[in-house]
């Protein structure tokens, strides 16, 4: 083709939010020739919105903190799915990536003896993240944006990459994609791939999610070849806007419950001390005395019940408003105001005062938030191996929320930035030494014009659907039938639905030209996401049990059976279909930290 | 909702050859911000309307436009915060247009590859220690999204294309007072933002801090004490000597300040000026290495 643009690389990474920065930093400095190509400009990923901090054991408010404590909290916040290394290895080495962002730069708030300061989240045993207020997200890359700047990163932004590119021996080599300005395709040969594509969420109608979370790293590596494991288990943050329309599902920070903040119901009611789980009953406050004061004495009391893992509160708030004693909008109230001064909320709390004082009209120094659960994370994703990331397809490498295994069934609250940074850098070290030696990639350039064809075939078809429209019908499916509670009956028409949705996509057509043609963009990106609400329905409905984010009203509890699997999807004869697979098993010493006493 | 009436926007759609104001009528809707009206519009009556945004929530920075005239955050600026009538939105004018809504900000990240980088002290033992007072400002700083409202609205280069290569800009103003205020930081950028970043076109009019979505004080915070440190250094008689003795060239040009990047610029000094801690220099001269059109 004239028009075509070619690049050679050894590495090239996809996605440049925390994990995709981190890997790109690590490969550069390896020496690998890299690129990082992003669907938006850099800086902006999904990253920025990241609120709360960064969990890492460094013990400088709680010198009792450690990597296995950490490791515990992980696990145990998982309900154990985890995989085992990767949360090992996660909870080793998070106090090393967190001091490294601040040799590149980054000004974490200070302990009074000028150490880094760590606040208290939900799951973590002590207050362990790292964070910059309420915008650690954004601390967290602009310092490794700086970081690959200085460099000399090469960047493709707004450039949406399409399909990986297989080589006869089964090895990824390569990917195309197309500048989201001009329209025109640009494809890239790799001796190694990395995935950091993050997560899935606007697939769902309520989330916390920018644009770009189209799950298209999962979908490129199921194309590719690559397994996908435990889709099905998906994080509803149980605090998410629920008013004003527009608004709904942006996130509030966990930190605002880690800071004093309160879940109360209509009534007034702290509603949560109904909701201890057996699991967690040991480690929580069940009077609000004792919960109070937790936060000033947490060696002689036991933590709020606010502050239990995401999926413990999501599920009660769901209860609380199906119950009716939901708030006008149809969420429950998170109190501050009543809690804390004014002075130390705005000083804290800074992103959640502005945002609900723009947003929504209410100042949290003087009145409740309405808040409810908004889909946030995937637990599940590409399969890797812990130490390398490397996926199941030869010279493919993913890290971060696109990859699975790390948080198990569920995310502790900043795990996420510390996955990101942990993985990220092993992500890229291992692609970069993969593809050291290697020689350049041969093309396979038919492949190329197969799947720039397929991409403008949308500009061909006749109008009888629209990618928005589309869109909004994946949304409202997922939402109403995959959503935080779910049952067999309604996945299987899920699962129907899907395959309708997933005719009307192949239909959508596309007004105007390929200049940044938002349209043509939600058209590929639903097909990403598509392939992830199947591989998600999928696994929901074999995962026959109820643990962390994944609940079935038809199995209510978790069985000691299925903990031991993982729900694998991957793509065999053009269908995409799930196999239960053993996952891999603790060894001894590590086994023993979850035993009586500890 | 059915009360609200009915809402009318004019978009400014087009390219680099020119376009016009589009009007669309739409039913309004309970507690919209502006772009959820643009969205409204894109997925009911205008499928391939070019508009850039990420978060939908102040964070990203990324949804900037000028709104009835007025640079803001098209996810942050309520409807029913606007005067009745009609709402204009059009594309940020201080850069070229790419399609519809959307402007080719590049100029941005190209000043980014040139700002000297953080270069830590050496890091002890027992690692480092800041207090937080002494990084309340850099914190302040560190709030930007990079929504280049600031550089949209800058005098200098709004209307002047012609001093973007040698102006940096207040995004970048900001991020150079970030780093020269960083505790752990050793390098002294001071010439090097006189020289090459342009800091004496900045007049502190105070149009960027004005439309800061963060509230960052841009001008207070961070132009006027950088305009304060490059007067310190230009007029330091160590330094006056220093040039002297090595006869370091003077000022340059605009042009030879365009095709320097601040990587090729950095030399080591062992003056005592600039507070001690500082121990290297990013100075206007030639450094020795390639020069490199980084424009």
């Amino acid at each position: 083709m004239a028009e075509e643009e070619r690049h050679d690389y050894d590495v090239v990474i996809v996605g440049a939010g925390g994990a995709g920065l981190r890997a790109a930093i690590e490969a550069l400095s390896k020496g690998a020739k890299t690129a990082l190509v992003c669907k938006s400009l850099l800086g902006k990923a999904h990253t920025v919105m990241a609120e709360g901090g960064v969990a890492a054991a460094m013990g400088n408010v709680w010198p009792e903190d450690n990597w296995q404590v950490h490791f515990r909290d992980t696990m145990r916040g998982g309900k154990m799915l985890n995989n085992w290394r990767m949360a090992e290895l996660h909870a080793l080495e998070a106090p090393d990536r967190v001091y490294e962002l601040e040799e590149w730069g980054a000004l974490f708030d200070r302990t009074p003896d000028g150490r880094i300061l760590q606040r208290d989240f939900g799951g973590h045993r002590y207050a362990r993240l790292a964070h910059v207020g309420d915008r650690t997200g954004l601390e967290l890359i602009r310092t490794l944006q700086h970081r690959a700047v200085a460099l000399g990163i090469d960047v493709f932004m707004e450039c949406k990459i399409v399909r990986l590119l297989v080589g006869p021996d089964g090895a990824v080599n390569g990917a195309v994609g197309f500048w989201r300005e001009s329209g025109r395709f640009v494809t890239f040969s790799a001796k190694a791939v990395v995935l950091a594509t993050g997560g899935v969420g606007k697939t769902w109608k309520f989330t916390s999610n920018s644009w770009e979370s189209t799950g298209d790293g999962h979908a490129l590596a199921l194309w590719a070849g690559a397994d996908l494991i435990d889709m099905e288990c998906v994080q509803f943050h149980p605090t998410g806007m629920v008013w004003p329309a527009s608004a709904r599902g942006l996130l509030v920070t966990e930190g605002v419950r880690g800071d004093g903040g309160v879940l109360k119901n209509i009534e007034g009611e702290r509603f949560m001390f109904n909701y201890i789980s057996p699991y967690f009953a040991a480690e929580t406050a069940d009077t609000i005395e004792e919960a109070d004061k937790w936060y000033t004495n947490k060696s002689d009391y036991r933590r709020p019940p606010e502050l239990l893992p995401r999926d413990e509160v999501a599920r009660a708030i769901n209860t609380e408003v199906k119950s009716g004693r939901g708030s006008p909008h149809g969420g429950v109230f998170l109190d501050i105001a009543s809690r804390r001064p004014a002075e130390e909320i705005r000083r804290r709390l800074p992103s959640m005062y502005h945002q609900f004082k723009q947003l929504a009209d209410v100042d949290i120094t003087t009145d409740a938030m309405e808040v409810g659960p908004t889909c946030h994370y995937i637990m599940g994703g590409v399969r890797v191996d812990a130490d390398t990331a490397a996926t199941t397809v030869a010279g493919l490498y993913a890290a971060g929320e696109v990859a699975g295994g790390m948080h198990g069934a569920n995310r502790l609250g900043g795990n996420s930035l510390s996955d990101l940074l942990v993985f990220g850098r092993r992500a890229g070290l291992a692609a970069a030494e993969y593809a050291h030696g290697r020689p350049a990639p041969l093309l396979d350039e038919s492949a190329v014009a197969k799947v720039t064809e397929q991409a403008l075939s949308y500009f061909e078809h006749d109008g009888s659907e629209n990618a928005y429209t589309v869109h909004q019908d994946l949304q409202e499916t997922m939402q109403d039938l995959v959503g935080i509670i779910r049952t067999e009956s309604e996945l299987l028409e899920a699962k129907d639905k899907l395959v309708e949705l997933s005719e009307r996509a192949a239909k959508i057509s596309v007004e105007g030209n390929r200049s940044f043609n938002p349209g043509w963009h939600l058209a590929l990106d639903v097909e990403s996401m598509l392939a992830c609400a199947r591989c998600t329905t999928l696994g929901a409905i074999e995962r026959r049990e109820s643990r962390g984010g994944h609940t079935r009203e038809d199995y209510p509890k978790p069985d000691p059976e299925f903990e031991k699997l993982n729900m694998v999807t991957r793509q065999s004869g053009g269908e995409i279909v799930v196999v239960p697979e053993p996952k891999p098993v603790m060894p001894s010493e590590l086994a023993a930290l979850f035993e009586e006493g500890n | 909702m059915a009360a609200l009436g009915e809402v009318v926007m004019k978009l400014w759609r087009g390219d680099a050859s020119g376009g016009a104001f589009e009007t669309y009528r739409l039913p309004a809707q309970e507690g919209e911000v502006v772009l959820d009206v643009v969205h409204r519009i894109q997925a009911t009556q205008a499928p391939d309307l070019a508009v850039r945004w990420n978060c939908k929530a102040g964070k990203c920075g990324s949804c900037s436009a000028e709104i009835n005239g007025k640079p803001r955050l098209m996810c942050m600026t309520r409807m029913s915060a606007l005067p009745p009538g009609e709402v204009t939105v059009s594309p940020m004018r201080a850069f070229p247009v790419m399609r519809d809504l959307v402007t080719d900000v590049s100029y941005n990240f190209e000043v980014a590859k040139r700002i000297p980088a953080f270069t830590p002290m050496a890091k002890p033992p027992e690692g480092y220690r800041m207090a937080q007072v002494d990084i309340d400002r850099g914190q302040e700083f560190h709030k930007c999204i990079e929504c280049f409202l600031c550089q949209n609205v800058c005098h200098v280069i709004r209307d002047h294309e012609e001093n973007k290569p040698r102006y940096a800009g207040p995004r970048f103003f900001v991020r150079l007072a970030e780093l020269e205020m960083h505790p752990l930081d050793t390098l002294d950028r001071r010439e090097y933002i006189s020289e090459r970043m342009g800091i004496g076109l900045c007049n502190i009019t105070k149009c960027c801090t004005e439309v800061c979505p963060e509230d960052i004080h841009i001008t207070d915070n961070a132009i006027i004490p950088l305009k304060e440190r490059v007067v310190d250094v230009r007029y330091d008689p160590v330094v006056w000597i220093g040039r002297k003795i090595l006869g370091r060239p003077g000022p340059l040009s605009a042009a030879e300040a365009a095709t320097h990047t601040g990587a090729a610029a950095v030399q080591a000094r062992t003056s005592a000026d600039g507070g001690g801690a500082r121990e290297a220099v990013v100075g206007a001269e030639p450094g020795g290495t390639p020069d490199v059109a980084a424009d």
